[in-house]
Order: C-alpha cells, then structure tokens, then sequence
C-alpha cells in the first residue's frame, strides 16, 4: 500500500508518531527567559537581531556622512571608517539577516505552518539562542577593546586582515572570528532543529508538497547553512590561528613594516575560496526565506492560488543546489586561473533561469488575481521589483570580462544591497505586518504602515539607484574620501552629499515603524485570529497568539495544500488546510465539494 | 501503531518505496527516530568541516614553497634497533577500527535490551577510543620533542606542523567527546533509563535504546574520517 494523502475526513490515516508531551514551564524564567517554547525563542532571537542590525543602521549613517560630506567629521578618521564598514557589512548579513529569518521566521512559523506542537529537540532550540546571543555581545565587545574592532572589511581578506597595518588587527579580529565561530555553533543548534523537524514532525496529511512556500524556503535555506557555514568555520579556525599561534595557513612571505615577517608560503587564495564558499550561499540563505515568505504574501492578499506551486518548490531546491558552484564569481580579479573565471561565469548564469522562472510566476499569481494593497502586499511587490533589479545588475557582475572593470566600484555596492539588502529587508516588514495580528494579537496602524513603506520603499530607490550611476564613473568602493580624483566630476560630489541625506532621512524613519509595532502591540486593536483570511495551519490555531503547543489538544489534520483561494463553488474565498473535502461551505449553501477525480477511498 | 521510532507501515521497496515515503505526509523517513535523523544531518554538515580542513591541508601543501617532510620518517618509531615506519599510527588505526566493531556489539546487545552486555561493549568502545587519544598525545610528545611545531618544524615547511595538530587535534577532540558520551550512554543503560523511559537532560525526550545507535553513528563517523585522515596525511 502506498501513502495515502487524505481530501476526504475517512482518509486520514493514523499518527505515525504518539503524541510528545511537551516540557511544562512553570515560573516565569522557564516560560519567557528560558524558554524552550520555539515561539518564545524565536522572538527572543527576532528582538536580537534587530537590536544588533539597528547598531549596523546607525554605522551606516555614519558612512554616509563621511561619504557625502567628507572633511566635515573629526570623530570619522579612515581607520574608523573601514571599521564601520565592516561591522554594517557583517552585522547586517550574518546577525541580523540570517539570524531573523531562520532564529526568528524559522523559529515562529515552522512548527506552526507544519502543524507541530514544537521543534523536536526544544532544549536545543533554547541553547541554539543563547549561543547566538554570546555570539552577539563578543560582537559588541570587539567594539570595545584596545585598537577597536576588525576593519578588514566584511570580506575579511588575509593577509591584510591580520597585519599590523589594519584597523583592529589585535584583539578586534580574534573576537571577530570567535563570535563567528560561535555563531556556527549556535546556528547548527537551531538549524538541526529546523531540518528535522520539517522533515519528521509534520502533522497527519501535511505531506512536503502541501507545504507552505514559506517552509519551503526557510528549510531549503537551512540546509544551505548547514552546508555552508562549515567552509567559514573552518576559515576563522585557521586564520585565528594564524594571527595567535603564527602559523601560515593563509599568509605567504611578507613584508610588514619594511621587515619580513615570520609567515611562509601560505595561500591567501584558499581563504578567498573558503569564505566564497560559504558567502555564496549566504545570499541564498537569505533569499530563499525571502522567496518562500513573498510567495505567501502574494497569494493570500491576491485572493489566488500560487502560480506553478510545484515548478516553485524545485526552483528552491535547485537554487539551493546550484548556489554551491557558484562561488569564485566573487574572484574574478583575485588572480585565480581564468578557465575557472569561465566555468563560474557559466554556472552564475544558469542561477538566472530558476530565478527567472519564479518571478515570472510571482506575477502569474497576481495576474487577475483579486489583489488587496494590504501592507504586507506592498512590501511584497516591492520585494519582486527590487529583487528584480538587483538580479539584472546580477547579470553584469556574474560575466567575468564586465565585472573585471566594474568589480570594487560603487556599481557592485548598488547590486548587493539591491538583491540582498534592500529586498530581504522589504520582506521582512511585509512578513513581520503579516504576522503582527498572530504574534501578538493585535492590529498594527494602516496609516503609519502606509507611510512607512513609501517612505522605506522610495528611500531605498534614492539611496542605491544613484550608486550604480557612480560605480559606473568608477567611484570606488570601501574608500574613506576621494579629494581630487580627476576622472570623478563635480556632480558625483553633489550625488553622494544627496544619497547621505536621503540615507539618514529612510534611516530616521524606521522609528515610525518601531513605534507602529511597540504601540500596537500593547494598544492596537484586537485582531481576527485570521485577519488575511489565510488557509495555512498557524492562522487556524484555537488561541490567538497561539499558546504553548500551538494546537489545544488535538493536533490539526490537513486535507489540501496551502494555496485554496477562490476555489469555484465554495462559499468563502479561501479553504483553510485543515478543512476536509466534504465540509467546505459551498455556494449552495450546504456542506462539500466534489472529490478531486484522482481520490480514492482509503482502503 | 504510532511510537516515536516509528510503526509498522507496510512499505513497497526501493525506488517506488524511496518515492512514496517522500510524498507522504507526516515523515520522509519513515522508522527512523527524530534523534537519529538529526544525528545523520549534523554528521552531514560535520562531514563539510572535515572535508574544508583536509582540502586546506591539500591547498597549502601544494602552496607552500618549501619542502614537504617525508610522513615515513617522521613519524617513524624504534624500539632499540632500526625504525619501524608508521608503527604508532597503524596501531592506532587498528585500535580505533575494532572500537567500531565493538559499538556494533553495543547496537546489537541494546535492542535486545541485554543491559550488562550492552555496557560491558559500550564501556569497551569507550576504552579503545581513550587509548586512541592517549596515543595520540604520545604521538604529539614524541613531534613536539623531535622540535616540530605549529608555525615550524626541523625539516621543511611549516604547514607540515600547522595542519598535523589542527586536523589531529580537531579529530582527536571528536573521539574524546565520543568517549565522554559512551560513558554517559553506558551509565543510563546502567542505570536502566532506557527501560523507564527516563527523560534526556539534553533533549528533554524520552529515552530509548535507540539512543545507543545514534550514539554509534557518530562513533563510526569518527572512525570513517580517520581513515581519510590517515590516507592523506601519513600515506601521502
Ligand atoms: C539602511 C540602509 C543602508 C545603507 C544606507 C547602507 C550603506 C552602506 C555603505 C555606505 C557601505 C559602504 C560602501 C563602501 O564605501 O564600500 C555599505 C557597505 C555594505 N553594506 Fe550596507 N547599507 C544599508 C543596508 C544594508 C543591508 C540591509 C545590508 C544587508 C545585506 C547591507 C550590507 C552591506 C555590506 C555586505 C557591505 C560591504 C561591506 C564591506 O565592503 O566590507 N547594507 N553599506
Ligand atoms: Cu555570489
């Protein structure tokens, strides 16, 4: 007998797995401080994350002012702008990124949207935070010890990294590499969590192709990490013992200071490799979460089933592949051998068909869709268009004999914080508005969402459409001031002073936001439990919020995929997972819809 | 029947099998415990640091411009009269492959719940797996006299050094951490935990005699990436 997948109430078939009673907090320190509940930990790491990614904030402003008003600043010398530079760029990527989607969405919408009471290891999932959260104040530390923090760039290039010559080169990039390290170790917690449970601990029907989209991306992400965290693990391993026990791992002969140092015939190539390696697939571990979540998006608030939902899930699986073959298109100039430069190039560009496909299915899916400008849709479509843009000057960069002139330019600046700054930051406003109603129970303010997203959303397009413009004149990146540079004219001058106003103004204005959240959280309205008129699992839940065990006592049984929106001849415009067949509402007024023609009664 | 290490569904085999189990609902793998699914993707990410340490290793050998020292003579021993090649780490090596023999007795003894047997194998892998670091340490001793260090060494390049006590010592790290789990193990079989499902402190889940062979997949992990260790480094 094969698996039978249940439409109708008689099909369902018994739990493979008993029920797990779950660990019963008691005082207020299990259930909210040390909790193992993995809706408790995934708003302790959301509240990290932004907490720290709000410090990345402030650090680019200070960027920007150098940048736009060079010679104004005292406080800013070069040395601490290579290490603002640095910090924005890792805080950004791995601690706030990484960490919010997989820490926080994975956390929070896994066991719900699977049906689980909770990830199958929460003792785990509790210490997966706590290392972060080591990791984070490490982080912070560095900020504070003799010389400051590391300012080799996020990219953290030996030899230059651990060279005297460099800002931070002490301490600060030691505890840059131990709170990377910890980081790893504390993800493999959370993600060992997140893998399983997708794959075991889903509830009776929901098989992997009901799954939610949302799922799909945060699972497939994670399995990247789990693959790609290893190459910069390693990486900090070694270069932490190149700078404390002076070994050659990464450094070649060298002269420092006029005198050749100790280090001998290491390969600064093999770390450009291994961080590659890993840094590759980070844009994917932030991006696929990213596609899932608008997918979602998207449908619900266009009242219409997702376009291709099959063709959607191999292409998150397929990126997810391809991304680990990729990764040399970030070394085009590095002086590796240029047959290679040919092979990446070749790979990085068959990323784009996927890719491609999924955006033209996002639009397939809002193509007559009954589109409602709700907030979180908003952001979505701004995601998509974003994205977009990001992805064509992807192109460019990804053919070797274009990046070679436009590589370290204010062009490949605008790219990345296109593709993955900016989109992934539109999807998690969207996703958090989204969720809001659910986590909290309560409505946020539409005028103040309103307004935060055009501001967010055309403040993003001033700030990075003119740096593509000046990576082009060939305004380079990671410099502190450019003075009289001849081939730079006037007008880029006045562009960058433009570009660090708008920059402050979008950055002052996400205090909107945080006041939208903080207030509506405690005084916003009461929500629906399903305010979107969702069909997925953790809209259905019996408490809103949901409570510890997400379901109440019986576990929901899942009878359709995540996508019954406006299915013809059922009353309302959305059919709930967990409603069987036969008790749809239908526009007759009574109860059922016929059986698809591929059922068949269980035997 | 619903258990937490899975029931008794009747299954067809191999490919339609494989495909049937990954469309349905609830688990992909069906019979296979959460602890273990979770043990099998941590050694799968495991596999990626190992695998980043040796292609490191392979990179700086062939970066590094200096001499590599010949693996025979360096890590040869004599007892009185001429140098035996490699005499320490083939025992090692042999000693380390018959602790996977004995965590298969181990396996073997737990599912028939035989608590003392099972011990007494646990407690024996536990054994061997200390000798192997114990050697290991004098294997050290012995490099660290003859003046071989991380960023040096008497006869070439200073990778040599460098990647020997890294991948040595990451791996010699895991066999220890083995070791103080199989005592963990082998005192809550003692202990009959297993029978009365005591809770895990770790995990918080019920225990089960399966934990004894999730315990084995890591040991034979282990034990699989010396073999690659032992390829490259001494035989290379
Ligand atoms: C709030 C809006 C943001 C502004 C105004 C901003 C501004 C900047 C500036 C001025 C630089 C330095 C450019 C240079 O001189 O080379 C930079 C670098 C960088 N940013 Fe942002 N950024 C923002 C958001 C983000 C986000 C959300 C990410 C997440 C991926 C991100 C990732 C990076 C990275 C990876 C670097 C490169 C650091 C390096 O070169 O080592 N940024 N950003
Ligand atoms: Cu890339």
């Amino acid at each position: 007998m094969a698996y039978f997948i249940p439409t109708a109430a008689e099909d369902v078939a018994p739990a493979e797995v008993a029920e797990v009673d779950l660990y019963h907090p008691h005082s207020f320190v299990t259930k909210y401080v040390f909790s193992q509940d993995a809706k408790v930990i995934a708003i302790q790491y959301s509240f990290t994350a932004i907490a720290i990614g709000l410090v990345a904030l402030v650090l680019s402003w200070l960027m920007r002012l150098q940048l736009g008003f060079p010679d104004t600043f005292a406080f800013i010398s070069a040395e601490a702008y290579y290490q603002f530079i640095t910090m924005h760029g890792m805080i950004m990527v791995i601690y706030l990124l990484t960490a919010l989607f997989l820490g926080g969405f994975g956390n929070y919408l896994i066991p719900l949207m699977v049906g689980a009471r909770d990830m199958v290891f929460p003792y785990v999932n509790m210490l997966s935070y706590w290392i972060y959260l080591l990791a984070v104040l490490v982080l912070l530390a560095s900020m504070f010890v003799p010389g400051g923090p590391t300012g080799a760039g996020w990219t953290l290039y030996p030899p230059q990294a651990i060279l005297s010559g460099t800002p931070g080169s002490g301490a600060g990039i030691i505890l840059m590499l131990v709170s990377l390290a910890l980081f790893i170790v504390g993800f493999t917690m959370g993600g060992l969590n997140y893998v399983v449970t997708v794959l075991q601990a889903r509830t009776r029907g929901m098989s992997l192709m009901r799954m939610p989209l949302t799922v799909w991306g945060i699972f497939v992400a994670t399995i990247l990490a789990l693959l790609a965290f290893p190459a910069l693990f390693v990486g900090a391993v070694m270069m932490s013992l190149d700078k404390i026990l002076g070994t050659s791992f990464f450094m070649p002969a060298i002269v420092e200071f006029g005198e050749l140092s100790d280090y001998d015939g290491g390969s600064p190539l093999l770390f450009q490799h291994l961080f590659w390696f890993f840094g590759h697939p980070e844009v994917y571990i932030v991006a696929l979460p990213g596609f899932g979540i608008v997918s979602d998006l998207l449908a619900t608030h266009a009242r219409r089933n997702i376009f291709g939902y099959r063709m959607m899930v191999w292409a998150i699986v397929i990126i997810g592949g391809l991304s680990f073959i990729v990764w040399a298109h970030h070394m085009y100039v590095s002086g590796m051998n240029p047959y290679f430069g040919f092979f990446f190039a070749t790979t990085t560009l068959i990323i784009a068909v996927p890719t491609a496909l999924k955006v033209y299915n996002w639009i397939l899916t809002l193509w007559k869709g009954n589109i409602h400008l709700t907030i979180p849709m908003l952001f979505a479509i701004g995601f998509i268009v974003t994205f977009v843009n990001g992805g064509i000057t992807g192109l460019f960069l990804g053919n070797a004999v274009v990046d070679v002139p436009l590589s370290d330019t204010m062009f490949v600046v605008a790219h990345f914080h296109m593709v993955m700054g900016v989109a992934p930051i539109l999807v998690i406003f969207g996703a958090i508005y989204h969720w809001f109603p659910k986590i909290t129970g309560r409505m946020f303010n539409q005028t103040l969402g309103q307004i935060h997203f055009w501001v967010t959303f055309l403040g993003a397009y001033a700030i990075f459409l003119p740096l593509h413009y000046l990576g082009l004149l060939g305004v380079p990146r990671r410099y502190y001031e450019m003075s009289d540079t001849l081939f730079i004219p006037e007008s880029a001058v006045t562009l960058n002073a433009f570009v660090s106003v708008v920059a402050l103004t979008v950055g002052v204005a996400q205090v909107i936001f945080l006041f939208n959240m903080i207030w509506s959280a405690y005084k916003g309205k009461k929500a629906d439990p399903n305010p979107w008129r969702a069909t997925t699992l953790e809209w259905q839940t019996p408490e809103n919020p949901p409570a510890h065990g997400n379901f109440g006592p019986e576990l929901p049984v899942v009878y359709r995929w995540a996508y019954d929106y406006s299915v013809p001849g059922a009353k309302e415009d959305f059919i709930p997972q967990n409603v069987p067949q036969e008790e749809v509402p239908n526009t007759e007024g009574g109860l059922g819809l016929p059986m698809p023609a591929a059922h068949q009664p269980a035997e | 029947m619903a258990t937490d290490s899975g029931g008794s569904v009747a299954q067809p085999d191999g490919v339609s099998g494989f495909v049937s189990d990954w469309a349905s609902d609830q688990r992909a793998f069906k019979n296979v415990p959460w602890g273990k699914a979770m043990m099998w993707i941590f050694l799968l990410s495991d596999t990626f640091i190992f695998g980043c340490f040796l292609l490191s290793y392979m990179t700086v050998r062939m970066s590094t411009t200096e001499t590599w020292p010949n693996a025979s003579e360096v890590f040869a021993l004599s007892f009185g009269g001429e140098p035996i090649p490699l005499i320490l780490i083939a025992i090692m090596t042999f000693i380390l492959i018959t602790s996977s023999g004995t965590m298969v007795m181990a396996v073997n003894y737990g599912y028939r719940k035989a608590r003392a047997k099972t011990v007494m194998w646990l407690l024996l892998t536990a054994l061997f797996g200390a000798t192997f670091v114990g050697m290991q340490a004098v294997e050290w001793t012995k490099l660290i006299e003859d003046g071989v260090r991380p960023w040096g060494n008497p006869w070439g390049a200073p990778q040599f050094g460098s990647t020997f006590f890294m991948i040595t010592g990451f791996h010699g790290f895991h066999v220890s951490v083995g070791v103080l789990f199989l005592l963990i193990v082998a005192r809550k079989v003692w202990r009959g935990d297993f029978d009365t499902e005591k809770r895990g402190f770790f995990t918080s889940r019920k225990g089960r005699y399966e934990i004894v062979e999730t315990m084995g997949l890591y040991w034979h992990f282990v034990d699989l990436v010396w073999v690659f260790i032992f390829a490259f480094f001494y035989l290379w």
